[in-house]
């Protein structure tokens, strides 16, 4: 992005530095009474991200920061986007479009939001279709969003049956071939990918990412 | 089934060795073989081939199957198996809303699960503070559970004196505060069903020579106010947000669960007290949140038990691996620390001189893997574990996964005795 002027940096720092009630006055400030462009103050918002995701990596930053991030976000947003006149510009290009859901019987959504979180901020398309997804719906929407990678999520062991289905499913709908399958949550290790026939596993939002990035061949 | 298999002549000499056994791992003292223990929930279905909602439903069923179960698998202690799975009815009575069950929006072979909502908002912490008893009368208990929607209008009781304590006594003809009161008694009499089943299931087992693993059941105060109160979303941003708050509200939810679990642990007469933990593990928070946040309320309420003769047996859910070091704080030889998925060699060469261990044979092999792969990941235990003068109880991660063939238990069990005595 452009140079930033003193009062945006200060927006990305508050932002990076979970200091939420600066951030948001200043946000507000910005949009409100000085005028600023809401493009811009959602660019700036996009750089904050990067900064907590780095820090996520980093072991720095843990679900609380990925949360409040994610809410300030949220809230920023809100106002932005009203304020947002023509027809937004051309979206920056995307890494990549990940289709992601928990499997049909798992209520469970925690870690999979957190995926989702930290695959936007990295720069995924990602359309997040809930918890407990029937395999026909993966598939319909595969064929509907045509994702690079389809992220499978489960918490509990009935999950691996499911996934094992839902992938089979996939597979025998013939769109195997033109994506990636990845599969997380808490009991998922090497023995489960290799038993749901999943292209990888990861045991956290970190290696979702870098899954992804490697598939499509960005440096992770 | 029951009523056919006799108590051997011996029960209480087993009972009393079995027993023994965990005493000995608790004491730090390498017992004559290593326990192993029967934790299990829908487990059960799967051995005996009928649904998860019969399994909930039928109480005098599941105990003849959790008793079927124990005979054949002949663990050193047993689970509350029916208190922990035949509670359709209970939750049916209640009307309780935390939960989905077979047949209560998931499927008849599918487990209960809980649902992750903001249960108190933010601004109800003060209330909370203030006057749980009046909060949880008032507020929580019609929120939660469909019979107490009536007690909403339960009259402001606290602060009347003298002639106004008549003045209040009114209050209680509110129609809808009598008929929810009309419900609660309903589901107090099926609840207490409930208890008389687990009890009848805790004398019989006992009977035959096995005792309980536990049967007295907690949170740790963090996790309580995370799961059925703020729900995820709130308990983490909590901490940036309200940590002092927090830090109050877990103080006096420390309070009220040694208030609530020290009498219900004595009256049934096994001093151990499970707790699965669900916010401990080291992806969830940074080392200084935990240190701040999650440790210092549970360790002093493990110090409170300990200081009614209680054992604590945590289960520390997930991979807790980076929080050993931290959580060996307590008294030596007084708690069971179960592990899910935390190294437990490593466990044992930090905690071994300080508590007993618990666990942990992983799922994803119970589940996937052939009987083979199990006795091979038992002996990895006996061997990195128990034979290095490890004090360790076998157990699944966290109880049988309710998918695993019953051959892979079978081959857990079997292993047990085949390498450890």
């Amino acid at each position: 992005m452009s140079e930033m002027t003193e009062q945006e940096a200060r927006l990305v720092g508050h932002l990076a530095e979970m200091e939420e009630d600066e951030g948001i006055d200043l946000a507000k400030k910005m949009l409100l009474e000085e005028g600023a462009d809401p493009m811009r103050v959602l660019e700036l918002c996009r750089a904050a991200m990067d900064i907590v995701g780095k820090k996520f990596e980093d072991g720095e930053y843990f679900l609380p920061e990925l949360v409040l991030a994610g809410e300030m976000l949220d809230t920023i947003g809100a106002i932005a986007k009203p304020l947002i006149k023509n027809a937004p510009g051309e979206e920056p290009r995307k890494l990549g479009k990940v289709l992601i859901g928990t499997v049909h019987g798992d209520l469970h959504d925690i870690g999979k939001n957190i995926v989702s979180f930290m695959l936007d901020i990295n720069g995924f398309e990602v359309k997040d279709i809930g918890i407990d997804v029937p395999a026909a719906t993966f598939v319909s929407e595969i064929e509907a969003f045509k994702p690079d990678v389809v992220g499978l999520s489960g918490f509990l062991t009935l999950a691996f049956d499911s996934m094992k289905e839902t992938i089979a499913t996939i597979d025998k709908a013939g769109l195997r071939s033109d994506l990636k399958i990845m599969i997380g949550g808490g009991q998922i290790d090497e023995t489960v990918r290799a038993y749901t026939g999943a292209d990888a596993f990861g045991v956290n939002a970190v290696e979702a990412v870098s899954l992804c990035k490697g598939w499509m061949g960005v440096n992770a | 089934m029951s009523a056919v298999v006799e108590a051997p002549a011996n029960a209480k000499a087993a009972y009393d060795a079995r027993w023994q056994r965990i005493m000995d791992c608790v004491a730090l003292r390498q017992p004559d073989r290593m326990p192993a223990t029967l934790f299990g929930t829908f487990w059960l279905a799967k051995y005996a081939g009928v649904s998860y909602k019969q399994l909930m439903y039928d109480l005098d069923g599941t105990a003849e199957i959790a008793e079927r179960a124990v005979l054949e698998l002949d663990p050193d202690t047993v689970s509350p198996l029916v208190l922990q799975t035949a509670m359709g009815p209970t939750l049916d009575a209640t009307g309780y809303k935390q939960v989905q069950w077979p047949g209560q929006g998931v499927g008849d072979n599918q487990p209960y699960q809980y649902l992750d909502r903001e249960y108190m908002p933010p601004e109800e912490y003060d209330d909370f503070l203030f006057d749980p008893t009046g909060y949880y009368l008032r507020v929580y208990l019609p929120r939660v559970m469909g019979a107490f929607e009536g007690f909403s209008e339960f009259p402001n009781i606290a602060g009347g004196f003298y002639f106004r304590l008549f003045a209040n006594v009114r209050g209680f003809l509110n129609p809808a505060l009598q008929e929810s009161w009309a419900r609660v008694q309903k589901a107090g009499q099926v609840s207490q069903e409930l208890a008389e089943h687990n009890n009848r299931f805790v004398a019989r087992m006992a009977g035959l020579g096995y005792p309980m693993g536990n049967i007295a059941t907690s949170g740790a105060p963090f996790d309580v106010l995370g799961d059925y109160f703020r729900g995820a979303r709130g308990i983490l941003t909590d901490m940036r947000r309200r940590g002092d708050k927090l830090l109050e509200a877990c103080d006096k939810m420390r309070r009220l669960l040694v208030k609530q679990v020290v009498p219900a642990a004595k009256a049934a007469g096994n001093p151990i007290v499970f707790i699965p933990l669900h916010w401990a593990p080291d992806a969830f928070m940074s080392q200084d949140q935990f240190k701040t946040y999650w440790w210092p309320s549970f360790r002093q309420m493990m110090l409170d038990l300990i200081a009614e003769d209680l054992i604590p047996m945590p289960m520390w859910e997930s991979d807790c691996t980076k929080r050993l070091e931290i959580i060996q704080d307590i008294p030596k030889g007084k708690a069971i620390y179960w592990f899910e998925r935390a190294d437990i060699v490593r466990a044992r060469e930090v905690l071994g001189d300080t508590v007993a261990l618990r666990g942990n044979v992983s799922p994803s092999t119970l589940t996937t893997g052939t009987p083979e792969d199990v006795d091979a990941a038992v002996k990895y235990i006996v061997d990195n574990v128990w034979n290095n003068g490890g004090r360790i109880i076998l157990d699944a991660a966290f109880g049988l996964p309710d998918e695993t063939p019953v051959e892979n238990v079978r081959a857990m069990f079997r292993a047990a005795r085949k390498y450890a005595g």
